[in-house]
């Protein structure tokens, strides 16, 4: 009759003599047991162990979504809807109206789209279509599309430093001749910055969506006959037509959230921008500018609802746009 | 030929040809001043750098001199803590995900991870100061690289998913039929397998949350002394080019520009050190 098991827990933890001396005492068979249903047990452990990660992924994202809305709370009950059309934002009189912001931040991201649709669609097409990768004698293309993702990775907060010395001059001088008030800084220049800076990401997002249109269908407009631009004009874009709006989206989520460019340049002033060239605000750079002064907690307030409106808008536009490119990519 | 298709198909030939001129005509309009601003911040930032920057802290204004030793350090020291905070999280759920390709609460997982990837990043920083500033009372380096963890979260989970989920069946099966145990197969021959995308995934997280300003504005603060202190304010690379930048000084203009070269070299290094593991180190199966 074989000895009874030892219990396994205890044994694991003790120092490797003992453990030499009870492997030795106990049959073979009996080991071999104990090893078994001791991985089983840290198998389940790890299994926990993963799943807990992936709920706390979870977690953070339910818990960033309730913080900002029991933050704003306190803001809605003393201003209610009428936030989000309220032309005065006044911390001293405590007025909070967010039109300011909205105008804003709509203002700038999409002129920052319309000036950067061309030339960021060209950088797509050029890299796409005309140069594409893993041809092997293409240098230049590749240099292109390096030089384009070391650009996509400059920090915001250096474009913005950027824009502060070269672009608001350059501006100012337009201004002048163009005869409206010469600030230099403004929703104009705000948009200007934005739009470089989106450039490179929705390049690099069309170049992926232009790869994607089949060869086939390619081939197939070359065989009758078609030039490049043909092809590229009643093929390629057309069927890219889906993905190229996606990649508007996303740019437009990634212009909509973007902060320290523009807070740099926009001239933080919050009152209701009259033109293009006039100072501004948007969302997020109220909030940069205003956050840590809130001195009351409805002032405070305000600025987690412009968060959450924020966060809400982005947070839309960015899954509609990844939504679609799924579904195109399929 | 007729010689009006000929005409026809020179026409067609000659709009196709200008086309692509257009094409590279404005490539070239757009890279030039993406290109002039790299070369601007490096003329800008090359006079700054000598010796004394990288380890004296910033003078009053009107002395001349001074360095950024106190946001040299609390950059690297809030973006470890903060890689500290992501990682053990981050490969897990990425090991999650990719076991579990189509369970119901992994597809939750995945829209919550693609969620986070679309946050502001100034409303992490909302979020981190109402979790940790506010208790605490004071603002701290620990809550921005909190904030920052939530920001490397998405981008790690992935960067690392993708390459886990590239891992071939056999494989798995053929150490699972060894007897091996489920978190063994996974630790010995799935990780290092796939250890160059998860580390390179690593790698590019920490490149995009460096030069992150907007979550550390209330978060981190900033502190012209030297701080080694995770629980109080301390400077960073990014703060002191915005703060910087927008004061009336030039000898603080100066040392941004420095900080911003310095910014710009680190992030350029992480990006080759992962092309560097990527192509050393993966696994081709």
């Amino acid at each position: 009759m074989p000895e009874p098991l030892p219990t396994f827990t205890s044994k694991t933890h003790a120092s490797t003599s003992s453990r030499a001396e009870v492997s030795r005492s106990i049959p073979r068979s009996h080991r071999l047991i104990a090893r078994i249903s001791n991985a089983d047990r840290k198998d389940q452990w790890f299994r926990h162990t993963l799943h807990i990660a992936g709920l706390i992924v979870l977690c953070l994202v339910i818990a960033i979504f309730l913080t900002l809305i029991v933050g704003s709370i306190p803001s809605f009950r003393a201003t209610g809807i009428h936030f989000f059309w309220g032309k005065v934002w006044d911390p001293v009189t405590e007025v909070f109206g967010a039109l300011p912001f909205l105008a804003g931040t709509l203002l700038t991201s999409f002129l920052a789209l319309f000036i950067s649709l061309p030339f960021s669609l060209s950088i797509a097409i050029f890299l796409g279509e005309y140069f594409p990768p893993g041809k092997g004698k293409n240098r230049m293309a590749g240099v292109v599309r390096e030089a384009v993702e070391l650009i996509a990775g400059i920090p915001s907060v250096i474009y913005g430093f950027w824009g502060l010395f070269v672009l608001v001059p350059l501006v100012r001088q337009l201004e002048m001749k163009w005869h409206v008030l010469p600030y230099g800084v403004g929703i104009f220049t705000a948009s200007l910055i934005l739009a470089l800076m989106i450039i490179p990401y929705a390049a690099s997002l069309g170049r992926e969506i232009i790869h994607m249109v089949p060869a086939e269908l390619k081939e197939a407009a070359y065989s009758l006959g078609a030039t490049r631009w043909e092809v590229i004009r009643h093929v390629v874009l057309p069927y890219a037509r889906t993905g190229i709006l996606a990649g508007i989206l996303l740019s437009l989520g990634r212009a909509l959230g973007e902060t320290m460019a523009v807070t740099m340049v926009i001239g933080n002033t919050s009152a209701l921008p009259k033109n293009i060239f006039s100072p501004g605000n948007t969302l997020a750079s109220v909030i940069a500018n205003e956050f840590t002064e809130a001195a009351s907690n409805v002032y405070l307030s305000a600025l987690i609802e412009l968060g959450l409106v924020l966060f809400l808008v982005t947070t839309l536009i960015h899954l509609i746009g990844k939504r679609i490119i799924k579904q195109f990519s399929t | 030929m007729h010689l009006n298709s000929i005409k026809h198909i020179r026409r067609r030939q000659l709009i196709s040809a200008s086309i692509r001129g257009i094409v590279l005509f404005f490539t070239v309009l757009t890279l030039l001043p993406l290109v002039y601003i790299l070369i601007y911040i490096i003329k800008q930032g090359i006079g700054a750098i000598n010796w004394s920057f990288f380890v004296q802290l910033p003078r009053p204004v009107g002395e001349a001199g001074g360095g950024i030793a106190n946001a040299l350090v609390g950059s690297v020291l809030i973006v470890c803590v903060a890689t500290l905070m992501a990682v053990p999280i981050g490969i897990s759920s990425a090991l999650y995900l990719s076991e579990h390709p189509q369970g119901r609460l992994a597809n939750v997982i995945r829209f919550c991870v693609e969620v986070l990837t679309g946050i502001p990043s100034i409303v992490v920083g909302i979020v981190a100061y109402d979790w940790l500033v506010k208790p605490m009372g004071s603002f701290s380096a620990f809550s921005g690289s909190v904030a920052l963890a939530i920001m490397m979260l998405p981008i790690m989970i992935r960067s690392a998913e993708e390459t886990l989920k590239r891992f071939p069946t056999h494989l798995r099966e053929a150490s699972l039929a060894l007897g091996v145990p489920y978190y063994k197969t996974i630790m010995k021959v799935l990780l290092p397998c796939s250890l160059s995308g998860v580390l390179s995934g690593i790698i590019l997280s920490v490149a995009r949350i460096v030069g992150e300003t907007a979550p550390l504005l209330f978060t981190a603060f900033g502190n012209p002394y030297l701080s080694f202190h995770i629980f109080h304010p301390m400077h960073s690379l990014p703060l002191l080019i915005y703060n910087y930048a927008i004061s009336p000084y030039d000898s603080w203009h100066q040392l941004a520009w420095g900080a911003a070269l310095v910014l710009l070299c680190w992030i350029l290094l992480l990006n080759i050190l992962t092309r560097m593991i990527i192509r050393k180190w993966s696994v081709r199966y």
